[in-house]
């Protein structure tokens, strides 16, 4: 590999944008696609299922056999509320391969008796979110009911254009804290990328069992393409009314 | 895994750069068990240090001693290791299945 590329490579990695080697296995020849050339290059499609199943491997082109090494950041869980929810959530998260971050200032919630092996930060959302890096490649998920705590951190997740973003309420929650956020500014088009009520619809009714339905709901966001045809992991650029979930989903 | 990947091509890199010799091994196709997925990463330099790991231990060496060729005279390598005899897998041997890894000097 040339120093150019994995320089440029590392360069992509440390950001925490995906990118991907094209090597020609014929001849050896390579070149690095940066995510944000994706939707311009000739293996388009290749390269943007790739990405979205961050899978490497070879695959038969017009210019013969390639094999692609795909880099994609790896994907973290935030959650706010350090509640019995996330008390399952966090290590089935961890499980699932996410760096996992729960933020609640509420320090009787926030204790490690309560979660041992998870980083819990006990400040409010204004504080613990900055640096923790949310982007993209987050999925984002609001437990505390507490909209002081709540609406602050989901604010931040739409403005970092997470992947996945859910909040745990009733309908009747969730229209009210629709209200609040379009008091505070947010369009209906970002309101909509809200997963509410959150989770996949199994039936859910103990703590663990609507754990497992938000992260089976952030597993189809992090790998399923859209119905709509637009990939919701490889293209930050792309968000709004074209994330919108179908309606009915949801179980708490 | 000790190694995560990003730790890997960061080494390759800070290796080149501080003027060693470097190749990089990537697990290119996997058949039957194979031990590590498709895309993982041996990182070799001239004196036969490596980070990294294409098989879990089992090849790690081969690849070394091909790495340090591959180094010497710049041109890639494909290699394929793998047990051919059918029979070792179904007696459940761990390390049964064939991997082909892709070896490269970074220059």
């Amino acid at each position: 590999m040339n120093l150019g590329i994995l320089t440029a490579l590392n360069a992509e990695r440390v950001a925490r944008r995906a990118a991907v080697v094209v090597t020609d296995v014929g001849n050896g020849k390579q070149r690095l696609v940066k995510q944000a050339d994706v939707a311009g290059d000739p293996l388009k499609a290749v390269l943007e299922k790739r990405i979205r199943m961050a899978k490497s491997g070879m695959e038969e082109t017009p210019q013969g056999r390639v094999f692609l090494t795909v880099h994609v950041p790896s994907p973290q869980l935030v959650i706010t509320g350090a509640v019995h929810i996330s008390q399952t959530l966090a290590p089935v998260g961890q499980l699932l391969g996410y760096d996992v971050t729960i933020v609640d200032p509420r320090t009787a919630f926030a204790s490690i008796e309560r979660f041992p092996d998870v980083k819990v930060i006990a400040e409010w959302p204004d504080v613990a979110l900055p640096p923790l890096g949310v982007d993209h490649y987050t999925a984002f998920v609001a437990l505390t009911h507490d909209p002081k705590i709540d609406d602050p951190a989901l604010l931040h997740a739409l403005a970092r254009d997470c992947f996945y973003i859910g909040a745990l309420g009733s309908k009747k929650t969730h229209a009210k804290r629709v209200a609040r956020l379009k008091e505070a500014g947010r369009s209906d088009a970002d309101i909509a990328r809200i997963h509410a009520p959150i989770g996949l619809d199994i039936g859910a009714i103990s703590p663990a069992e609507i754990a497992v339905a938000i992260m089976g709901e952030i597993t189809v966001r992090l790998r399923k393409k859209n119905e709509d045809a637009t990939s919701s992991f490889p293209s930050p650029e792309k968000g709004g009314s074209e994330r919108q979930r179908r309606s009915g989903e949801g179980s708490s | 895994m000790l190694s995560r990947d990003e730790d890997i091509l960061k080494a390759a890199e800070d290796w080149r750069k501080g003027g060693r010799g470097v190749a990089l091994a990537t697990v290119v196709e996997t058949w039957g068990s194979a031990p590590r997925p498709v895309g993982s990463n041996l990182v070799i330099d001239d004196r036969g240090n490596f980070l990294g790991s294409v098989s879990g231990g089992c090849v790690e060496g081969a690849v070394v001693t091909e790495a340090l060729d591959v180094i010497e005279s710049g041109k890639p390598k494909m290699l394929e290791f793998g047990v051919a005899d059918e029979a070792a897998w179904n007696v459940g041997l761990s390390c049964g299945g064939t991997i082909r890894v892709f070896v490269e000097k970074v220059d």
